[in-house]
C-alpha cells in the first residue's frame, strides 16, 4: 500500500455521500430532500450540490413547518434555496390543525404532529424517494437503519423486513404508492459533520453558535419563549448565552449554555461533550426508552 | 493528512460475548457519553443486575432488549486520535449468513470471537467460511472470556493454533490472521493492554485496529468505474460538457489513461478527473469523481469506464456463488433481477450446482437453495455484463439477485467461486454440553 491510497475519513464519507445521491438521481422519479435549515440538512444539500456540480442540484426541497421555529432558521432556509436555484416545498403543520386533520397535543409540542403533513405531502406530490439527514451514532433504533429504507403506504419501518444492504449496492425498487427514505449521512458522527462543515466553509444559521437569549428551564432544559406555551407555573425567563446543537420544534429543542462563537469552539465543546446531542436536547427522545424507535414505525423521519 | 477511517465487522456465537466486546471497545474509548450510561445502568438496575450490562449499549430495539438478543446488523461508531471506526455488529444466532454477510460486504476487517472455554465451535467454522467467501482482507479472531479460565497460555494457544489451520484450509494468508486473548467482561487487552497475559507479546484489539492497513486488494487492481450519472449542465458556458459521474470500484485513473467504455466496447482517453473541488491529477479506489472523456461516444447510467490494458470480461453467462437470504427458496428456472454495479438485468437461473455445507465444508447438490444457504450456480442474463472475479474486484464482482414483484434482495451474488479450500483440517470436536 502506498500513501497516496490513504483516504482522509471526511473524504471517505463525503464520497460515500455522493455515491448514495447519485443513485438515487439514476433510479427513482421524483426525489425531495428534507430541508429544515438545521445543520444535518444544510449539509445533505451542500453534499447534493457537489454530488451533481457543475449542475445544479436535481431534486426540490421539502421541510415540514410546525410553526415552532427560530426566525433565523426560516430566513436561512429561504436564502439558502434561492441562492441554489432550487424550489422549496413548505407543508405547515399549523393548515392541518386549522382543518382538523391534525389536533393540537395537550403539551404543545408539534414534533409528532410532522409525522402526518410528512406522510400527506409524500403522496400529494407523488415523491419517491426522500432525502433525509439522519445519522446511525444519533440513537440505538437509528443504528440499525438503512441507508435506503424501504416504507409501505403508511409510510411505516418495518425493523424486521429490512432488505440486507450489501457493497455499495442498493436497492430502492418499490411499489406504486411506497417510498424509500434515503439518508446518505448514515456514517457520519456528530463531530465529522461539524469538522466537515469547518472544513467546507459551510454556512448554518446563527443560533448553532453562543449567543444571548432568554430562556427559561423545563425538565432540565433551557427553552425558548414561544407560542408552544411557557414559560408558566415557577418557570422564569433569564437571560443565558446558549448555543443549539440540534434545531427541531421550539417546544421541545433546548439550548445548552455554551461560549462558543467559532467553529473552533464548537468542535472543542462538542468533543468534550459529555452527553450526546439528541439527549441534550431532544426532549421528544427522552420520554421512554424506545421513543425513536415507535416515531419512526409510524413514519417519522 | 487527516485521521483516515476503518470499516470493520464483528462476528461471533451467541454467548460470546460480542455485544459486550463491542461495549468494551465503545465505552474505553470513551466514545459513549454520559447519557447513554445512565441509560444503561437505569436499564441494568431494572433488570436487577448490580454491574452495568455493557451489552445494553448496542442493542437497539425493543424486542432486542426484551428478549437479550440482537436481530438485526447495527452500526457503531468510534474514534481515536489517529483513526475513525465504522463497526457493523452482524448477529451470531438468528439469521446468520444473511447478518455476517451484510456486514462483511463493506468490511476491510473482522473479529471473530470465540469462548475461550469452548474453543473453535462450529459456528466459529461457519462464520470464518462466511468471511472467507466474502474476501474480507484482514480477520482478528478475539478469544473472550479468558478470565474464566484463568489466562492459562497453554489453552489459549492451542485454540490459537486451531484456528489458524482453519484460516489457512479457507485461503486466508498467515499474515492476515492475528490472534488476541482478551476479557470483554473486565477489559484485559481490549483497549488496555492485561498484567494476566504477560507470555503475549501482540497487540491489544484497538492496537490492531489502528495500525491495519484501511485499504482491500482493490487500491492496486486496475481501473473501474460503474458510472451512475451522466452530468450535463445545459448552460451557455458549459453547452457540450458530459461528466460521467461515479464511484472508483478499483484502481486509480489519471487523465491521459487509456480506457474502454463496456460492454460497447468503445476505447478512449481520459481527458480529465473532476469534482466539485477542481480536478484532480489522480483519483484512487473509493472516491466519487466525474470522468470526461476525449471522445464524445454513447455511455450511460450501466455501462463501466475501464482499464484499457485490463478490462474485465463482458459476458451474459455466469457462474457465479449465491449467498441465499430470503425464506423464500431458490429453485432452478427461477427468473430474477440481477442489479451488478449500476446496471439491473433480468436473469435466468440455470442449473444449481452445488451447496456448501458449512459444518462439514462438503459440497452436495442440492435441489433448491434455501434461507442462509450458500451455493454454485449457473446465470444467464438478458444484457451482457462487465464482469471482474469476486476474488478480484469485490464492488465489480459483487451483485444482488432481486425478486421481482415484491423488490426484495434474495441473493448476494459473488462472480466466481471465491472460496478456496485447501488442506481441510478434520471437524471440529462439538461444544461440550453445560
Amino acid at each position: 500500500m502506498t500513501a497516496a491510497h490513504t483516504i482522509d475519513a471526511l473524504d471517505t464519507l463525503e464520497s460515500e455521500a455522493i455515491h448514495i445521491f447519485r443513485e438515487v438521481a439514476g433510479e427513482f422519479d421524483r426525489p425531495v430532500i428534507l430541508f429544515s435549515g438545521g445543520k444535518d440538512s444544510t449539509l445533505l444539500v451542500h453534499l447534493a450540490a457537489k454530488a451533481f456540480a457543475p449542475a445544479p442540484i436535481p431534486f426540490p426541497l421539502l421541510h415540514v413547518d410546525t410553526g415552532h421555529n427560530y426566525p433565523e432558521v426560516i430566513e436561512f432556509r429561504d436564502a439558502l434555496a434561492a441562492r441554489l436555484g432550487l424550489r422549496l416545498e413548505v407543508a405547515h403543520v399549523q393548515d392541518w390543525i386549522d382543518d382538523g386533520r391534525l389536533t393540537e397535543r395537550a403539551d404543545g409540542t408539534r414534533n409528532p404532529l410532522q409525522t402526518i403533513p410528512l406522510l400527506d405531502s409524500i403522496v400529494e406530490k407523488k415523491f419517491d424517494a426522500v432525502f433525509g439527514g439522519g445519522r446511525r451514532d444519533e440513537e440505538r433504533a437509528r443504528a440499525k437503519e438503512r441507508v435506503m429504507s424501504l416504507r409501505d403506504a403508511f409510510g411505516r419501518w418495518d425493523p424486521r423486513k429490512q432488505r440486507p444492504e450489501l457493497w455499495n449496492l442498493y436497492n430502492g425498487r418499490h411499489a406504486a404508492g411506497e417510498h424509500v427514505r434515503v439518508f446518505p449521512i448514515s456514517n457520519w458522527t456528530e463531530l465529522d459533520v461539524w469538522r466537515y462543515i469547518q472544513r467546507e466553509g459551510i454556512e448554518l444559521p446563527s443560533i448553532y453558535y453562543s449567543h444571548q437569549r432568554e430562556v427559561f428551564k423545563r425538565d432540565g432544559m433551557w427553552l425558548a419563549e414561544g407560542p408552544w406555551g411557557g414559560p408558566r407555573g415557577a418557570e422564569a425567563l433569564e437571560l443565558r448565552t446558549v448555543r443549539y446543537r440540534t434545531v427541531g420544534d421550539g417546544s421541545c429543542t433546548g439550548a445548552v449554555e455554551s461560549t462558543a462563537t467559532t467553529l473552533d469552539e464548537v468542535i472543542a465543546e462538542v468533543t468534550a461533550s459529555r452527553l450526546t446531542e439528541r439527549g441534550a436536547t431532544r426532549a421528544d427522545d427522552r420520554m421512554s426508552e424506545a421513543a425513536m424507535e415507535d416515531r419512526k414505525r409510524e413514519g417519522y423521519f | 493528512m487527516g485521521r483516515d477511517l476503518l470499516r470493520f465487522a464483528t462476528a461471533g456465537s451467541v454467548d460470546d460475548g460480542k455485544s459486550t466486546l463491542v461495549g468494551r471497545l465503545l465505552y474505553d474509548t470513551k466514545s459513549v457519553l454520559a447519557d447513554q450510561i445512565e441509560a444503561v445502568q437505569r436499564a441494568s438496575v431494572d433488570k436487577g443486575l448490580t454491574t452495568p450490562d455493557l451489552s445494553l449499549l448496542v442493542d437497539g430495539l425493543r424486542a432486542e432488549r426484551e428478549q437479550g438478543i440482537t436481530i438485526d446488523v447495527a452500526y457503531r461508531y468510534f474514534g481515536t486520535p489517529t483513526r475513525e471506526f465504522v463497526l457493523a455488529d452482524t448477529p451470531g444466532h438468528v439469521q446468520y449468513t444473511r447478518n455476517t454477510v451484510t456486514g462483511a460486504s463493506t468490511a476491510e476487517l473482522a473479529v471473530l470471537l470465540v469462548d475461550a472455554r469452548h474453543g473453535v465451535v462450529e459456528q466459529t467454522r461457519r462464520h470464518a467460511a462466511v468471511l472467507a467467501l466474502l474476501r474480507v482482507p484482514r480477520l482478528v479472531l478475539a478469544i473472550n472470556k479468558i478470565d474464566l479460565v484463568d489466562y492459562d497460555q497453554a489453552v489459549l494457544e492451542a485454540i490459537g493454533k486451531e484456528f489458524a489451520g482453519l484460516a489457512r484450509s479457507l485461503g486466508f494468508p498467515d499474515d492476515a490472521v492475528v490472534t488476541i486473548p482478551v476479557s470483554a467482561l473486565v477489559g484485559d487487552n481490549v483497549v488496555d493492554r492485561s498484567a494476566h497475559t504477560p507470555w503475549y507479546e501482540g497487540p491489544t484489539l484497538l492496537g490492531h485496529l489502528e495500525s491495519v492497513p484501511v485499504t482491500g486488494p482493490e487500491a492496486d487492481a486496475p481501473f473501474r468505474l460503474p458510472v451512475q450519472y451522466v452530468i450535463r449542465p445545459r448552460t451557455e458556458e458549459l453547452h457540450d460538457y458530459r461528466g460521467y459521474a461515479g464511484q472508483i470500484a478499483s484502481g486509480t485513473v489519471r487523465p491521459g489513461d487509456e480506457v474502454v467504455v463496456l460492454p460497447g466496447g468503445h476505447r478512449t482517453t481520459v481527458a480529465s478527473v473532476e469534482t466539485a473541488d477542481g480536478p484532480l491529477e489522480a483519483a484512487h479506489a473509493g472516491r466519487s469523481v466525474t470522468v470526461l472523456l476525449t471522445d464524445d461516444i454513447d455511455l450511460s447510467r450501466g455501462d463501466v469506464i475501464a482499464a484499457a490494458a485490463a478490462p474485465p470480461r463482458v459476458t451474459d453467462e455466469l457462474d457465479a456463488t449465491l449467498c441465499w437470504l430470503a425464506e423464500k427458496p431458490l429453485r432452478p428456472g427461477a427468473r430474477l433481477l440481477l442489479k451488478h454495479g449500476t446496471r439491473t438485468t433480468q436473469v435466468i437461473v440455470g442449473e444449481l450446482r452445488d451447496r456448501l455445507d458449512t459444518d462439514t465444508f462438503a459440497r452436495e447438490v442440492p435441489d433448491q437453495l434455501e434461507i442462509n444457504d450458500i451455493g454454485r450456480v449457473h446465470l444467464r442474463t438478458a444484457d451482457p455484463l462487465p464482469v471482474d472475479d469476486y476474488a478480484d474486484i469485490r464492488v465489480t464482482g459483487g451483485f444482488l439477485l432481486i425478486d421481482p414483484p415484491t423488490g426484495n434482495t434474495l441473493a448476494a451474488g459473488l462472480v466466481g467461486d471465491p472460496l478456496v479450500l485447501v488442506d481441510l483440517p478434520s471437524r471440529a470436536p462439538s461444544t461440550p454440553g453445560p
